[in-house]
Parts: C-alpha cells; sequence; structure tokens
C-alpha cells in the first residue's frame, strides 16, 4: 500500500468507529423537526441515549375517549425507513383498531407505509384513531360492531371500560386520567 | 497449472477483451489510453475486485469477472449452501452442501480459470472495516436484501474524500425480484446512491392487520394471521427464526388450522416459510441476465474502454420484455448522499452552545435549530423535550469532552434538507 493511500486508509478507519448510521440520521431529523409536541401527546423515553425506543402517550382532548390517558411503544430498528416503527399499545383497551394484545390497525404501520412518511405521521395516525375508530377495519370486532350499531352504548362501553370496567368477558385496564 | 496457483497466461488468451482495451469505443471517456498498460492493470493486483454475495448473482459475476481477465478478487457471503441453492447457484454440487458459499466458488473459479485468485470471506460485511473495503478498485453488489445493500452503501459513501481521488469506490450493484431485475452504478457524490432510490425497493409483502384478523381470503393471510397474532402471544420472548424447522412447523400448523376454518386451500410448509421469510422467487436466467450487465459495467468503470450505464438499467420480464435505463437523480434529502461533509476547524476552549451559535451563522445554510450527534451519541437534541432535557446540560460542556479530535459531528436542522457532518479539528 503506498504511503498516501495507507494514510487515507487509517483516516477512514479512524472515522469508522463514530459513524452515525442513515436509519439514525433520518431519525434524528424527524426528533428534531417534532420540536415540542401538542398538548395531547407526550413522549419518554426509557433510555434517552436511545432513540429508537420510546413511548407516546395520547391525552385525546375530544371524542369518545376524552379523558384517557393511552400509551403506546415505539421500536424503531435500523432498517427505518425502509420499514415502518413497530407499535403497540401497552394497555388493554377497548377500541374497535386495537386488539387485546395492543395490535393496532392503522394503515401506514403496515401496508400503506412509504419511506417519505415520519414518526409524526404514525403519531398523528394513532391520535386519529381516538378521535375517528373506524369499525370498518375491526380488530376487537365486539367493539366495532357496537360502534356501527349503537353509538351511545359504545360511549358507555368506552367510559366504562375506561375506569377499568368490564366489557362482555373482558377486564380492560383503567386508563382514566 | 504451477503450484503457487499463478500460470502465464497462453497467446491469445484474452484477445477479445483485448480488443476493446487497445482502442476503446467511441464514446469512451476521455481518460481512455488503451494498451498494454491497461491490459497489465485489469490483470493485476492493483484492479482488485470485491464480489459481495456468492448466491445466485455472486456465481455468475465471480464466473463473468474471471473469464473477463480480472485476476484479483475478493468474494465475501456469511451463508452456507443449502441443497435448495443448487439449481441455480452452479458452482456449487451436492457434495458441498452446509459448507461456505464464499469458500466454495472461490475454489471452483481458481480451479476452472487458472491465474484468477479468489480470496474468500465466509463472514458478514460488517465484520470488515473501511480498510479493507478501500483496498478495492470497484465494489460489486449481487445481494437480495436491502438491509446489507444499505449498509454497503453508506460505507462506501462514508468512505469517500473528495480531497483524496483514490477514496472513491464505484459500486455496481445487480438485484433480481423472478422475471425482474436491475443494474446500475453508483459514483460517490455524482450519481444518486442506494439510500436516494429506497422508496423504489420492494416492501417485504404486508396485509392489513384487521384482514388477516378478521377477514382472511389467502392462504397468505392465514399464515401471517399464525406469524403476527398468534406467535407473540404463545412466544412473548421469542423471536421467529424462519431456519429454524421447529417455528416453521407450529407457525404452519397453526396457518393450516385457520385455513381450513375459513375454507382456504393452499396453506403450504414450503409456503410458510416463504411468507416467513420473505422469499422471492429466483430465476436462474434472470441472475445470469442482471449479473452480466453488472459484470460488463465493472470492466467499461475498470477500463474507461467505453461510456458505462447512466445510471440505472431496469430490466423488465413480467410483462412482455423491456429494458429502461435512466438516470436516477440523487435526492436532496438522502441521509447518506446528501450530507455535505465540512472539515470544521474550532477553539478547543469552546463549549457546545458555541458550536451551536456558528452554526445559525453560518453562510449559504439556514439553520434555525439544529441537532447534534456524535456516533449514536446525540449531543443536543432540539425535541422532543425529554430528550432536550436529557441533553441540554451538553450545551455548557467543551465540544472536546463530548467529541474526540478527527470525529464527525451530524447535524440535522428542518433548514438542512437532511443533514451536515462536521469533521471537527481542535486549534
Ligand atoms: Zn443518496
Amino acid at each position: 500500500m503506498s504511503m498516501k493511500k495507507k494514510a487515507a486508509a487509517d483516516a477512514a478507519a479512524g472515522t469508522s468507529k463514530t459513524k452515525t448510521s442513515a436509519a439514525r440520521i433520518r431519525l434524528q431529523k424527524d426528533m428534531g423537526d417534532l420540536g415540542s409536541l401538542p398538548k395531547t401527546m407526550q413522549m419518554s423515553f426509557p433510555d434517552p441515549n436511545d432513540m429508537f425506543n420510546f413511548v407516546l402517550t395520547i391525552t385525546p382532548d375530544d371524542g369518545f375517549y376524552k379523558g384517557g390517558v393511552f400509551t403506546f411503544s415505539f421500536k424503531v430498528k435500523e432498517g427505518y425507513p425502509h420499514e415502518a416503527p413497530k407499535v403497540l399499545c401497552t394497555q388493554k383497551i377497548y377500541h374497535p383498531n386495537i386488539d387485546l394484545e395492543g395490535n393496532v390497525c392503522l394503515n401506514i404501520l403496515r401496508e400503506d407505509w412509504k419511506p417519505v412518511l415520519n414518526i409524526n405521521s404514525v403519531m398523528i395516525g394513532l391520535q386519529y384513531i381516538f378521535l375517528e375508530p373506524n369499525p370498518d377495519d375491526p380488530l376487537n370486532k365486539e367493539a366495532a360492531q357496537v360502534l356501527s350499531t349503537n353509538r351511545k352504548l359504545f360511549e358507555q362501553n368506552v367510559n366504562k371500560s375506561m375506569k377499568g370496567g368490564c366489557i362482555g368477558s373482558v377486564t380492560y385496564d383503567c386508563v382514566s386520567a | 497449472m504451477q503450484v503457487d496457483g499463478v500460470v502465464n497466461d497462453w497467446p491469445n488468451r484474452w484477445r477479445h477483451p483485448d480488443v476493446y482495451m487497445d482502442r476503446g469505443g467511441p464514446f469512451a471517456p476521455e481518460s481512455f489510453i488503451g494498451g498494454d498498460e491497461l491490459k497489465e492493470f485489469i490483470h493485476s493486483e492493483d484492479c482488485k475486485i470485491l464480489v459481495v454475495g456468492a448466491g445466485g448473482l455472486g456465481c455468475e459475476l465471480l464466473k463473468n469477472l474471471a473469464l473477463m481477465g480480472f485476476k484479483s478478487i475478493d468474494v465475501i457471503d456469511m451463508d452456507t449452501i443449502d441443497v435448495s441453492n443448487l439449481n441455480r447457484q452452479f458452482l456449487f454440487r451436492y457434495k458441498d452442501v452446509g459448507k461456505s458459499k464464499a469458500e466454495v466458488a472461490a475454489e471452483f473459479i481458481m480451479k476452472r480459470v487458472p491465474g484468477c485468485v479468489v480470496t474468500p470471506y465466509f463472514g458478514k460485511i460488517q465484520d470488515k472495516d473501511e480498510e479493507y473495503y478501500s483496498q478495492f478498485a470497484i465494489i460489486i453488489c449481487g445481494l437480495d436484501s436491502v438491509e446489507a445493500r444499505r449498509w454497503m452503501n453508506a460505507t462506501v459513501l462514508s468512505m469517500y474524500d473528495e480531497d483524496d481521488p483514490s477514496t472513491l469506490k464505484p459500486i455496481v450493484d445487480g438485484g433480481t425480484e423472478g422475471f425482474k431485475g436491475q443494474s446500475r452504478v453508483i459514483i460517490p457524490k455524482s450519481t444518486a446512491c442506494y439510500e436516494c432510490s429506497l422508496d423504489m425497493q420492494t416492501k417485504p409483502v404486508t396485509f392489513p392487520i384487521c384482514t388477516i384478523a378478521n377477514t382472511p381470503r389467502m392462504p397468505e393471510h392465514c399464515i401471517q394471521y399464525a406469524s403476527i397474532l398468534l406467535w407473540p402471544k404463545e412466544y412473548p420472548t421469542t423471536k421467529i427464526d424462519g431456519d429454524d424447522p421447529d417455528h416453521i412447523n407450529w407457525l404452519f400448523n397453526e396457518a393450516s388450522k385457520r385455513a381450513e376454518e375459513y375454507g382456504i386451500r393452499g396453506v403450504t410448509r414450503t409456503l410458510t416459510m416463504g411468507v416467513v421469510k420473505n422469499i422471492i422467487p429466483a430465476i436462474a436466467s434472470t441472475n445470469a441476465i442482471v449479473a452480466a450487465a453488472t459484470a460488463n459495467e465493472a470492466f467499461k468503470l475498470a477500463t474507461s474502454c467505453a461510456a458505462t450505464v447512466n445510471n440505472y438499467m431496469m430490466y423488465v420480464g413480467d410483462e412482455g420484455l423491456y429494458t429502461y435505463t435512466f438516470p436516477l437523480e440523487k435526492k436532496a434529502d438522502c441521509p447518506v448522499c446528501g450530507t455535505e461533509s465540512v472539515k470544521l476547524a474550532i477553539p478547543a476552549t469552546w463549549k457546545l452552545h458555541e458550536l451551536m451559535e456558528s452554526l445559525l451563522e453560518r453562510q449559504g445554510t439556514q439553520m434555525k435549530k439544529p441537532s447534534l450527534a456524535c456516533g449514536d451519541r446525540s449531543l443536543y437534541m432540539q425535541g422532543p423535550p425529554p430528550l432536550e432535557a436529557a441533553t441540554r446540560p451538553n450545551l455548557e460542556k467543551l465540544v472536546s469532552e463530548l467529541v474526540k479530535e478527527g470525529d464527525t459531528v451530524v447535524v440535522t436542522d428542518s433548514g438542512l434538507p437532511i443533514s451536515l457532518k462536521l469533521v471537527i479539528h481542535f486549534e
């Protein structure tokens, strides 16, 4: 190896330790661009040095779910933004689009994910399903059924469930503020 | 063949490629200088080629490169040979099952093409550092994963230092998917890079989760019901391993029950494995076509004997047959190539907030709220609030406490298309 080549290789090897991955650069941009959050959303980081894993708390200020505090775990992988972040609701809640294991039916988390979307798009999407639960894409079929046939009963069920009550055979987590 | 693996070329061995190395084509770049020196270069160790991947494309690439006169080739692959590879990965025989693809491929080529030295590495691309990658003239990728390509692309682009032309390593990338494929040339900083084309890459097939949960219609829905909804319930702490027969059997059984319940036909063990591992069918001839184009581009890049593709060729064989070549544009917001890298000398007494203030005053960019990181560590984040709070104490720290001489600080800002890299030097 020539001297010049050797020097270049050394310099290259020296910087490799501090390389920032494309996924991290993109996530850093997403996060920085979030700036302050709307008052219905909060984020927390179990490890502030780890941007890839965090918890989003949504406190809807309108709709059926007003008064509830809902938490979602976000796991972003190195495949980001080719791959969507993995999002789960960490509570057992009564919602037509969220099942009892916390899986969320939100198109942009799966079939409609695109690399141009970002963390903020997912946060807005999650907020939206509390304002407008959609009985046509059910994950909790019973809840969806009630929402499409009897909105009054649905509202009562949501209120009961948010206080930790039972709907059918399921006891839900208390999520009231 | 001599014992040390080196043979003298016999007369006229390279007569055909030599024609092009003597005179070049009508559209050869101005840099083309034909003749014996060029021929010697191509056959020498100074023109060392790296082939990443020794699978369907890799076997074809190695054969093509060796037969064109490249005599110094490295090949990397982390996989071992599986029986299912033998139908198209023609450098392997039944007796090789279980052995390293890279090692068997290298041995085969060296036996078949005397004088060609192929050095295998049985392992991951991530095991190797920039010093390793800097020894090659050209890097050729024949990979089947987006993740590996992104890593290779980012590594090769980050090695490029505009002040040192020897750090410029072109990538020639081939890929296939059934009857479709593509071959492209990536010249760091002058053409689009792999990351620029991320939104063109095929995503793993996904279905709406409510369809999987409630209204399955296809065998794939039943398999994803088992893998996405049932598995995490049954084994919350174990990740599915598509190569573990027990995992596949469990998923296959559950998917079959689901299929029976809904009267859906077509759930098989093979399909289960295909869906879980996201296997894209590989057609041997498509590999041959794409690898041939890819190897020819590498030869033209190495010799300058003719113009290379500008810069992306699609081979579309699943809707009749056509090829389409177009100059893929660089993306301004590409986190790999859209990032300008600047050397920045700062006083050793500066605190992080002073560095931040100097960024706001920087000419030519309109930064308002820069967030800074070094490697995997955030130095200062403008948001969200908990990250801002956690990194705020750094503002009063000396930059020299946070980064080392020569470290790269990555700056993102809403005023930047994506980011700016600062290579920090202390005065
Ligand atoms: Zn790019």
